[in-house]
């Protein structure tokens, strides 16, 4: 089974609760947790891996508290100011999420296609591919 | 019968609104169409363009005096050091030099985020600028310090000059080690995993003539997306390819010195640039217009990416330790087709030089040409060419 890519965002209520500790000991799910930013007087974010049968009811038990739950494609983000089309992100991208139009040469990101490994972000020399947190 | 015009026949036509103006890729069209005897008496005008990381940029600045006077001898902008071995309140940025708190390698692969590239385009953008300066004091330039903010348009003069842009042809970067590696090339990743390649190819300006038969001293040009003029060759400027043993070098070809008022620039066309692992530098535009005096012009100018080859090069090994050859030639067709071969492995291809913004260039250097707001200017000296001979020397060390 391969996990689920998911982006959570919580209020500061949020932040004091094990809401990790709940999904693995309610809901039998495999968490590995990719970015946390986790601060009790600010609201939250957390990127995780989930992986279980249960996967759907924790996320549910996770709305039901209040957090917002979000598929990961939507936070890797190209920022068209910055992106002067050079294309060098594309030889780096292991999905083939950010590829080359032919014969344009035009470089296009599908989201749906990212992984979030966040390799874009080190190496687009324009700083165009920003992480949304 | 061939073709023969001049720079004055040319250049009355572009004022009459007449001269027939063409991009390089529009130009393969239409000698594909018509034929190149054809196409060289139709087409006036050639313009070329590229936009890529060119490391070698930089631009002299000038402040205007401080009350009391300062003979600067240090200076930073917005962090950044300044070479001030020159008149009292000037100095060269360097595109390359790094915020003066930055880690560099320290933490592998540095991140490289500002340096003098980001200043000059944050000149250009008209964000203001931290200006620091200090200095020993003269009994003509009393002043020791300065802290102060600066514009593009607060200070006296802003002259970009770039001793090395515009690079004729380069290497097609693999990596034949075992670990990734973070270059000026980008990163490559271990065991051929890709290849990264940095002209416009068939856009090139310095492609499209590479005997250098119009492209010389005082030639008017697009620089960073206003006017500019070619100084001088540039640095490292060996059309020839050729070493001092007469092997092929492969990488080098020509290249130019630019310049040109950055006040009339563009953010869009001067942009700070950082490589992983490498270091910060500056993205310039660059446009070229060639005229087509003869057959011959034309028929250099029409070369597309099929008939033009790059050098594989592996970064790994061979190009830091400075051993000669090369893994094999390319051609610039295959480079932008995506992927390559090379030692009978399929490698996917990145490029680092835009191919949108180099046609952006050549559409609106053609576009001022048509409207008359452009002339041709005939170089006022020529610049070595292939047949010149000129060959690279490494440094003798004792």
């Amino acid at each position: 089974m391969s996990p689920k890519r998911i982006v959570l965002r919580f209020g500061t209520d949020i932040s004091v609760k094990p809401i990790v500790y709940r999904l693995v000991k309610d809901f039998d799910l495999v968490v590995n947790i990719v970015k946390a930013d986790v601060n009790p007087k600010k609201e939250g974010t957390m990127i995780l891996e989930v992986t279980g049968d249960q996967s759907e009811n924790g996320l549910n038990y996770l709305r039901e508290l209040g957090v917002s739950v979000q598929n990961l494609n939507q936070e890797i983000i190209r920022n068209e100011e910055k992106c002067v089309m050079c294309g060098a992100c594309t030889g780096i991208c292991p999905t083939g999420a950010l590829y080359m139009e032919r014969p344009s040469m035009e470089v296009r990101f599908d989201g749906d296609q990212c992984v979030f490994c966040q390799l874009c972000v080190k190496v687009c020399p324009m700083w165009a591919m920003e992480v949304r947190l | 019968m061939s073709v023969e015009k001049t720079y004055a026949e040319i250049n009355s036509k572009i004022r009459e609104g007449k001269a027939v103006v063409v991009t390089a890729e529009e130009l393969i069209s239409l000698v594909e169409e018509k034929g190149l005897s054809k196409a060289a008496q139709e087409v006036d005008v050639v313009t070329t363009g590229t936009f890529a990381p060119m490391c070698s940029s930089g631009a002299f600045l000038s402040f205007g005096h401080t009350k009391p006077r300062m003979k600067m001898q240090k200076v930073w902008l917005n962090g950044v050091s300044a070479y001030t071995g020159i008149a009292a309140v000037d100095a060269y940025i360097g595109a390359t030099e790094m915020h003066e708190d930055d880690p560099l390698n320290s933490n592998y692969p540095g991140e490289f985020r500002y340096g003098g590239g980001h200043v000059i385009a944050d000149l250009v953008a008209r964000k203001p600028v931290k200006l620091k300066a200090l200095a020993y004091g003269t009994d003509c330039y009393p002043r020791r310090n300065l802290e102060t903010t600066i514009t593009l348009d607060d200070i006296n003069e802003a002259i970009l000059f770039n001793p090395r842009n515009c690079y004729q042809n380069y290497n097609c970067a693999v990596n034949l080690t075992n670990r990734t590696i973070y270059t000026y090339m980008g990163m490559i990743k271990p065991q051929m995993g890709n290849a990264n390649y940095s002209t416009s190819g068939q856009l090139s300006p310095l492609l499209k003539d590479p005997h250098f038969k119009t492209i010389g001293v005082g030639t008017k040009i697009f620089l960073g997306g206003g006017i500019g003029y070619v100084a001088w060759n540039g640095t490292q400027h060996f059309p020839s390819m050729i070493d001092v043993d007469g092997k092929e070098l492969g990488s080098a070809g020509g290249t130019l010195a630019l310049t040109g008022d950055l006040k009339q620039m563009s953010p869009r066309w001067l942009v700070g640039t950082s490589y992983l692992g490498y270091g910060a530098t500056l993205s310039v535009g660059v446009g070229i217009p060639i005229p087509i005096l003869n057959e011959e012009i034309a028929r250099y100018a029409a070369k597309k990416d099929e008939e033009l080859f790059a050098p594989i090069v592996d970064y790994g090994e061979a190009y830091p330790s400075f051993t000669p050859g090369n893994l094999g030639y390319v051609s610039y067709a295959d480079l932008k087709s995506g992927k390559i071969i090379v030692n009978g492995k399929e490698v996917p291809t990145a490029p680092l030089s835009s191919m949108p913004r180099a046609r952006e260039i050549a559409a609106t250097l053609k576009g001022w040409i048509q409207k008359g707001d452009f002339q041709l200017t005939e170089p006022v000296k020529t610049l070595p060419s292939p047949a010149d001979g000129f060959i690279a020397h490494s440094i003798k060390e004792d």
